[in-house]
């Protein structure tokens, strides 16, 4: 049985549960039986192929449940810092694991906030409100809603401290399907950070279908960073949809250094003046990893800005694709969009598909973008070197310097030193001096 | 220290260096000069080992050895340095990380530990205390929106902290006020010592008058056409170096 049929036919038994999602359970799911996976054949698909891991016998639903200590998984988190954590193993919820014992603001299960009474007013408002309908994947998630992590930050409440959400796969299936689904509400003048991270612990294959919502509302303030180093057989869809209200900041970082196959989908909406969004990437793969980087911002109101800086390191037999889509309606006059995707290529073998997509209706804007394909500067290699450091160093210092400065927007501190320690890492580079 | 025999280089089939002879002993502080397209910076790259520059004929020997095929990042290991006429820009890395990683990988390929971070810390106070340079200065990216007498001073801070042998500094000079001279000049008089040696390349006199060379030569069309002493200098800075030119044609 394809990966499809196995999901319409365990569809009934998810419908079961008749909670606030049930009818747009339904309209998701039949959305996607017609659509079906996306294939090259769609020009938003046409540089990245799902077909080597849909063939995988994926189990949707894990047959037992798995006991991890933090010891196990340490690593996984910013230990270092102070943090709330919301941790999912196997897709389901571990209360040992996680800390959600927040105060003055909420940080719960969407099963519980899908349930609760308390709870419905929100999500009416909010769920699937700005995830795509007319988008396969977005829409078989919907139809599979049944886990994740619901946040609500009231008026002008700031989160004291950052929350992570850590998605672990145990390798208990030989192969395992996931789709967490998040909710995320920040109200006016609120601030919340969030860490995101999917990481399996074995070579058992997994696919992670993931869709996040997230509403930010009046002079708010969300920085969100995702931390994607996964396995070799691990692959992530991640569907990311953000609202901004006015006068509000809203940044996404997004670290892509493993997996097999990584696509990540932002969408920002900008729904208010005034509004400053974010994206920021750092993508560095080897052997045979892809990362497709589909990114959008919707300008429709006047005055906003937009800041979007990608880099790619590609080396090896991998492959990137960046494909960045503006759009400023008529309306948007005074807009500010920058784009930039700068890449390296250090092997003949890698490739780089970049393409920035502006479309522009207002006059009185400044829109910049530039994308880069390069290989590193020879003066600059020569410069090294008669400081002493040999070739490979040389090299790996370039390199590292020029992904490092997407991290001065990073307002973690922690977070900061442990992304450039994984560059550093991931580069093959002793820095010879801590960050 | 330094010995160079019928040296010739070219780049790109064009041959700029035509059999140049030059010898530096330990101690000395030569001043090389010249009009432009000489062949100084050629030969300042060359030394250094620049990659683009074929040497054809001739030999670089540094302390008994051959070093014309070497790699610049050997060469730098065995104690030459070269202050840049115009050092690179490298947004990301900061001054004191990269001066910290060329010590120690110049430390590793001598077969020495990394130096403890104590010292490391104490040695870079000393010497930006030296150069007169701000420790903000030094957390800043390398050489990234430097004046030019900063990016200077900043060559002569790398120079002083990875204290090599000899130290050729190429129009460094060039784009600096007299201030900025003073106290790079300073910098260099201080890192001199019996052991070492300096090779100043300079189209003017004026830096002469801070670092006092010992020998004077005059490179034109790829070779040393003239060598003397520091009064050299002042009647090249007098006369111009058209009677050089006359008297090489004659």
């Amino acid at each position: 049985m394809d990966l499809k049929d196995k999901l319409v036919s365990s569809f009934a038994t998810l419908q079961e549960q008749n909670d606030a999602a049930h009818q747009i359970r339904q309209e998701a799911f039949e959305q996607f039986e017609t659509l079906g996976f996306p294939t090259k054949k769609l020009e938003a698909w046409k540089y990245t192929s799902l077909n080597s891991v849909l063939k995988t016998d994926f189990n949707l639903f894990p047959t037992s449940a798995t006991t991890l200590s933090f010891e196990d998984v340490k690593p996984y988190f910013v230990h270092e810092i102070d943090a709330y954590k919301v941790v999912f193993v196997d897709g389901v919820f571990n209360a040992e694991l996680s800390n959600i014992d927040t105060e003055g603001f909420e940080v719960t299960l969407m099963s519980k906030a899908l349930n609760d009474a308390e709870h419905k007013a929100v999500i009416e408002k909010y769920f699937n409100s700005i995830a795509k309908k007319d988008e396969s994947l977005t829409s078989l998630n919907t139809a599979f809603t049944k886990e994740g992590t619901f946040i609500h930050i009231p008026k002008s409440k700031v989160a004291d401290k950052p929350i992570q959400l850590l998605h672990f796969a145990t390798g208990t299936e030989n192969a395992l399907f996931l789709q967490p689904r998040n909710l995320v509400v920040v109200e006016e003048n609120a601030q919340v950070q969030i860490i995101e991270r999917h990481q399996s612990l074995t070579d058992n294959a997994t696919l992670t279908n993931a869709v996040t919502e997230m509403f930010v509302a009046k002079h708010a303030n969300l920085d969100y960073y995702k931390i994607q180093n996964d396995k070799l057989t691990a692959s992530l869809i991640d569907n990311t949809y953000i609202s901004q209200e006015g006068q509000s900041n809203a940044s996404v970082h997004t670290f892509s250094f493993g997996g097999k196959i990584t696509r990540n989908n932002l969408n920002y909406y900008q729904k208010g003046e005034y509004i400053d969004s974010t994206l920021k990437g750092i993508t560095i793969l080897e052997g045979k990893q892809h990362v497709d980087h589909y990114t959008l911002v919707d300008h429709v109101e006047p005055n906003c800005e937009s800041h979007q800086n990608y880099k790619g390191i590609f080396a090896e037999k991998s492959t990137g694709v960046f494909n960045g889509k503006i759009y400023v309606d008529k309306i948007a006059q005074k807009t500010n969009a920058f784009q930039q995707n700068n890449n390296i290529l250090l092997d003949d073998t890698a490739t780089i598909n970049t393409k920035p997509q502006l479309e522009i209706f207002a006059d009185d804007v400044k829109c910049s973008h530039g994308c880069t394909i390069g290989q590193l500067d020879a003066e600059a290699m020569f410069y090294l070197k008669t400081r002493g450091i040999p070739e490979k160093e040389a090299k790996g210092l370039l390199t590292y310097a020029f992904a490092n400065n997407v991290l001065e927007s990073v307002r973690i501190p922690e977070l900061q030193a442990r992304v450039n320690k994984l560059i550093a890492e991931k580069l093959g580079v002793n820095l010879g001096f801590d960050q | 220290m330094l010995k160079i025999e019928n040296l010739h280089a070219s780049i790109e089939e064009k041959e700029i260096l035509k059999g140049l002879n030059i010898e530096v002993k330990p101690g000395e502080v030569h001043a090389i000069m010249g009009p432009n397209g000489a062949g100084k910076s050629t030969l300042s790259s060359v030394i250094a080992g620049r990659e683009e520059y074929e040497v054809t004929e001739g030999s670089i020997e540094f302390n008994g050895e051959e070093i014309g095929e070497m790699e610049a990042d050997e060469r730098a290991h065995k104690g030459i340095f070269m202050s840049f006429q115009y050092p690179v820009e490298i947004p990301g890395i900061s001054v004191t990380n990269f001066i910290k990683t060329a010590i120690n990988e110049t430390r590793k390929a001598q077969g020495l530990e990394d130096m403890p971070a104590s010292d490391m810390l104490k040695k870079i106070k000393e010497k930006a205390e030296l150069l007169e340079i701000d420790r903000k200065f030094l957390s800043r990216s390398l050489n990234e929106g430097f004046s030019g007498g900063e990016k200077k001073r900043n060559e002569i801070f790398q120079m002083a902290m990875l204290e090599p042998k000899l130290a050729i500094l190429d129009e460094t000079d060039s784009g600096l006020d007299i201030d900025a001279l003073k106290i790079v000049a300073n910098g260099v008089n201080k890192l001199k010592s019996k052991d070492n040696a300096v090779i100043v390349i300079t189209h003017y006199q004026r830096l002469l008058d801070y670092i006092v060379p010992d020998f004077v030569h005059v490179l034109y069309d790829g070779k040393i056409v003239k060598s003397g002493t520091k009064e050299l200098a002042l009647e090249l800075e007098a006369k111009g170096y058209d009677w050089i030119k006359q008297e090489v044609t004659a």
